[in-house]
């Protein structure tokens, strides 16, 4: 089945009457008369109204109601005459596609929405203000819900293998201050396009450029590579040197070896490590002095993933 | 309150992303360091600092930034120019410093995060 049309049926379950019925309502008294109904319906353009005895709902008056008594003559009266009694309702907490059901079946254009705790009116519901709350669920769902598990799903879905995983790689020049964080922008836009969990891509976009920054920084350049399966994206950061000297002390905030210069354009904080460290679900090191440094970190992606993050 | 009021009341020199102003700004961070942006910066934050190159861009894409204030009427760099207008990120400049910027925006009600 199209996956949208799903999409909408689910919504029509999920989304309650009281989430897109008409709050702000112009309620009738009994007495009042239909030629005030006649001029409250042209202002407020809207096509019918719930009548009111002090709280409670005796009938709803519309558009139809004030054509049959014009054709009628139009001989001016109380809504009480013109009105239809005791009409029938819906309930606020009721799923949308009780409603639906109900339009259909009664060919009403509207109904009152009450309160089932307090027995009061609530709202009403038009087929007009059903559409709007469902297109605009719809709307904000698709972006997030679908991008996120629909792409990325269907990518791995659509392939089949033992093992799946997208390879990415990067490849971050030394001391290039100019290009410094392309890589982890282009990488955030890419894991958007695959549906990873936002929280994930906030946490992996913060440990990437860290690294890249480092890469840039430090080195005379190396290569980041993502690895991006049904469970985990995990990337690799290798460079040739030089090396970090005392992991311990460079994981500490604010212990940094960056030259002046680095410092002055906002970088070299001694905090980059320690980021990456809090973002990470799993991070590990290895460094040789002269020979080089290759960092790893681990986001987990599948049911066991942390969403609140930080190690 | 939306970014372009804030660009008119603190009578800022919006250089780059005009078409991104139209967003809610209810905080913000103020530091000059890349990486204490990173690691504290909130999404959705207006970031007010000193430095012009285009990393600053890079940190406001990565952190889905609001924006990004320079102060003492600082001018961002060309390519940092390029980059923002690519990335639709504004960039907008303030002649005072950043405590008397910082200072308004709390006036305003754009508090830390």
């Amino acid at each position: 089945m199209d996956v949208r049309y799903a999409k909408t049926q689910e919504l029509l379950y999920e989304l309650k009457i009281a989430e897109v019925m008409r709050r702000e309502l112009n309620t009738f008294s009994p007495v009042m008369t239909m030629s005030e109904l006649r001029d409250i319906l042209r202002d407020h353009r809207i096509s019918g109204v719930p009548v009111l005895e002090g709280e409670e709902l005796v009938g709803i008056v519309s558009i139809e109601d004030l054509i049959r008594w014009l054709s009628a003559g139009g001989e001016d009266c109380a809504i009480a005459a013109e009105m239809t009694k005791k009409p029938e309702c819906l309930y606020a907490d009721q799923p949308l596609v009780h409603a639906i059901k109900r339009f259909d079946e009664s060919g009403f254009g509207r109904f009152p929405v009450i309160d089932r705790a307090t027995g009061k009116l609530a709202g009403i519901l038009t087929k007009g203000k059903l559409m709007e709350g469902v297109l605009r669920k719809l709307e904000s769902e698709i972006e997030e819900e679908e991008l996120r598990r629909y792409r990325a799903s269907h990518i791995f879905e659509d392939i089949t293998a033992d093992y799946k995983e997208i390879y990415l790689t990067y490849d971050v020049p030394g001391k290039d201050f100019d290009r410094a964080g392309s890589a982890s922008t282009g990488m955030k836009r890419n894991l958007k396009r695959l549906g990873i969990h936002p929280d994930i891509i906030h946490r992996l976009a913060i440990a990437s450029y860290e690294a890249e920054m480092n890469l840039v920084i430090y080195t005379d350049g190396g290569v980041m590579e993502f690895h991006i399966s049904p469970q985990e994206v995990f990337l690799r950061v290798k460079d040739n040197g030089p090396g970090i000297e005392d992991i311990e002390k460079a994981m500490q905030t604010g212990y940094s070896t960056a030259a002046h210069w680095v410092r002055e354009l906002g970088f070299g904080a001694g905090m980059g490590l320690s980021n990456i460290n809090k973002c990470a679900d799993k991070m590990e090191i290895d460094s040789t002095p002269g020979i080089g440094t290759t960092l790893k970190i681990r986001m987990f992606t599948g049911p066991q993933h942390k969403p609140d993050g930080g190690a | 309150m939306k970014l372009a009021e804030l660009v008119e009341k603190l009578e800022l020199d919006v250089r780059t992303g005009a078409e991104s102003l139209d967003v809610d700004v209810t905080n913000g961070y103020a530091s000059d360091l890349l990486s204490d942006v990173m690691a504290r910066a909130n999404e959705g934050d207006v970031w007010i600092t000193l430095q012009t190159h285009q990393n600053i861009v890079a940190v406001a894409v990565m952190k889905s930034l609001a924006g990004i204030i320079l102060v003492n009427g600082r001018e961002p760099e060309e390519a940092a120019v390029d980059k923002a207008t690519a990335e639709a990120i504004p960039i907008m400049v303030s002649g005072l410093s950043t405590f008397d910027l910082v200072g308004k925006l709390f006036e305003l009600g754009i508090k830390g995060s």
